[in-house]
């Protein structure tokens, strides 16, 4: 028998991920709200909504810190007690734990979690420089240490290791690109070759454009109730019945083993504990691809197969739809794009669009369990969290 | 002054590189190697720390080659940079310099050099780097 219900998705929402020009995060958030309400017509966003959780990376980008209050006035929802929550890529999946805190502890009876980002009017080296201060400053930015620079230490640690290869990982971003086609809310819906994405430009040895994920604009939110009172509001309930978080040293060189993310193992076994299942009765998982190493580490962190058999699961197909366990139906951070605060969350929307049979064309069959794990820098934070279909 | 006496400061370890000399805290109680320094041992919470002088080699655990980077080192594009398990213990991650990427391998044996430069606005820190022995 699996674990209680801690809290129950009731609506979604997530703006259309992209590129999203003249647009404000804060209008993104709207965009993603009103999705929500709309799909929950017996809510009354104002009096029912007791407080915000919302995830949001970098100031840097709009300039614009303060945003648990902007994005309450932008969502309707003012003067609802509003918190920005800041975990780096992890910021909305930590926002989301939060928020099933508030609810299980019986402090709100109803709260809307989300995230945001606003990226792509800043040029590429400026966003490279923003998504640097997730990592160490003193000893990895000041030794000119990018984000997609960390990730490539982890491959080639895992590829000496074992024996994982470039292919493998440009398998990653082919499943993932053929998902993000199925999805019409993804970044970029196109298919990509093996050989397309063995042959792109060096971003950071080994990884190449194809291994990273998108610089994206995006916005994502839940409503999440107290169990018993989900039927009021749906009759599609998700239910969260697993909830783990971790941290770890910020610096990657303090790890003691680089090819794993302590941080995302031990957030995935706290979920399963308390989720009270095994990582054999997932159906179906979102994970942190942020590079195409990372989901095959998540793989890996997350008990879908033994340590270094990442490689392998995904060159046998056993993570694509129709597989023994697909990953990333959305398309992932790779396909779908990585707004960093609206990611977690956005994962989260997946699992809900799959566990009530509205994911259309990239539907899971019969899905009943499913999970997400949101990553934050280069896992200094992982969140992981676990469903149940109601 | 004693070695000591010296703040277990990350802005102490770079004012120890400007004087060519890589410098890790070591806890007195326990025995754990603090690097970066930190004021208290983080594993039994004792604040009586030294500084240690650690030798300047060690051996390549992973690398990477940068070809995007933020605008501060743009102009050294490609540049690699690795994490070096250091004889006496610690970790540390910086540049490989003095080599042709093609030639970098793990496992191989590198030396800590320094670059003393100080910038002259914050961080005024100089920067350690890896070469070949």
């Amino acid at each position: 028998m699996v674990g209680k219900r801690l809290a129950t998705i009731v609506s979604a929402g997530l703006s259309k991920f992209g590129r999203r020009e003249g647009l404000y995060g804060r209008e993104l958030f709207a965009e993603a709200a009103k999705e929500a309400y709309e799909r929950c017509p017996n809510l009354i966003p104002k009096k029912d909504i007791k407080a915000l959780f919302v995830g949001h990376m970098g100031e840097s980008y709009e300039h614009q810190g303060h945003t648990g209050p902007t994005l309450a006035d932008w969502a309707g929802l003012l003067p609802v007690q509003a918190t920005r929550v800041e975990n780096a890529c992890a910021s909305s999946g930590v926002a989301l734990g939060l928020g099933v805190s508030a609810v299980f502890s019986g402090m709100y009876d109803i709260v809307m979690v989300g995230g945001v980002e606003k990226m792509t009017h800043r040029t590429t080296s400026d966003v490279t420089e923003f998504l640097a201060m997730a990592s160490d400053f003193p000893f990895e930015q000041w030794h000119g240490i990018t984000f997609p620079g960390l990730y490539a230490l982890m491959a080639t640690a895992h590829m000496h290791r074992f024996g994982t290869t470039e292919e493998q990982m440009a398998m990653v971003a082919v499943k993932n690109h053929h998902n993000g086609a199925l999805n019409p809310k993804a970044h970029m819906q196109k298919e990509v070759t093996l050989e397309k994405a063995m042959s792109s430009r060096v971003i950071a040895w080994p990884l190449k454009l194809y291994d990273c994920s998108l610089i994206t604009d995006g916005a994502s939110c839940l409503i999440l109730t107290k169990p018993e009172l989900a039927k009021k509001f749906t009759n599609t309930p998700v239910h969260i019945i697993g909830s783990g978080q971790a941290s770890d040293a910020i610096g990657l060189y303090e790890r003691e083993d680089i090819t794993t993310l302590e941080a995302g193992k031990l957030a995935g076994q706290k979920a399963y504990k308390i989720a009270k299942i095994k990582p054999q009765d997932i159906d179906i998982a979102e994970v942190h691809d942020c590079f195409t190493i990372a989901e095959i580490i998540a793989y890996e962190d997350l008990g879908f197969c033994k340590p270094g058999k990442g490689g392998s699961l995904v060159e046998e197909g056993a993570t694509e739809i129709g597989g023994k366990i697909p990953v990333n139906t959305s398309g992932g951070l790779k396909s779908k794009g990585h707004p960093v605060g609206a990611t977690g969350v956005g994962q989260a929307y997946e699992i809900y669009l799959q566990l009530t049979g509205q994911a259309e064309k990239r539907q899971v069959e019969g899905a009943e369990i499913g999970l997400s794990h949101n990553v934050g820098g280069s896992g200094a934070t992982a969140s992981v969290h676990v469903y149940r279909r109601g | 002054m004693m070695a000591e006496t010296f703040p277990f400061t990350i802005e102490q370890f770079y004012k120890f590189v400007s004087e060519r000399k890589l410098m890790a805290a070591k806890c007195k109680k326990c025995g754990t190697m603090l690097l970066p320094p930190r004021p208290m041992c983080t594993k039994c919470f004792s604040s009586d720390l030294e500084w240690v002088e650690l030798k300047n080699k060690g051996k390549l655990l992973t690398y990477t080659v940068i070809h995007v980077s933020s605008k501060q080192f743009e102009s050294l594009i490609p540049y690699a940079v690795g994490i070096v398990k250091l004889e006496d213990g610690p970790k540390l991650p910086g540049m490989i310099q003095w080599v042709e990427p093609e030639k970098i391998s793990v496992g191989m044996s590198l030396e800590v050099d320094f670059d003393t430069t100080i910038p002259s606005e914050w961080p005024t820190w100089p920067r350690y780097f890896f070469k070949p022995l």
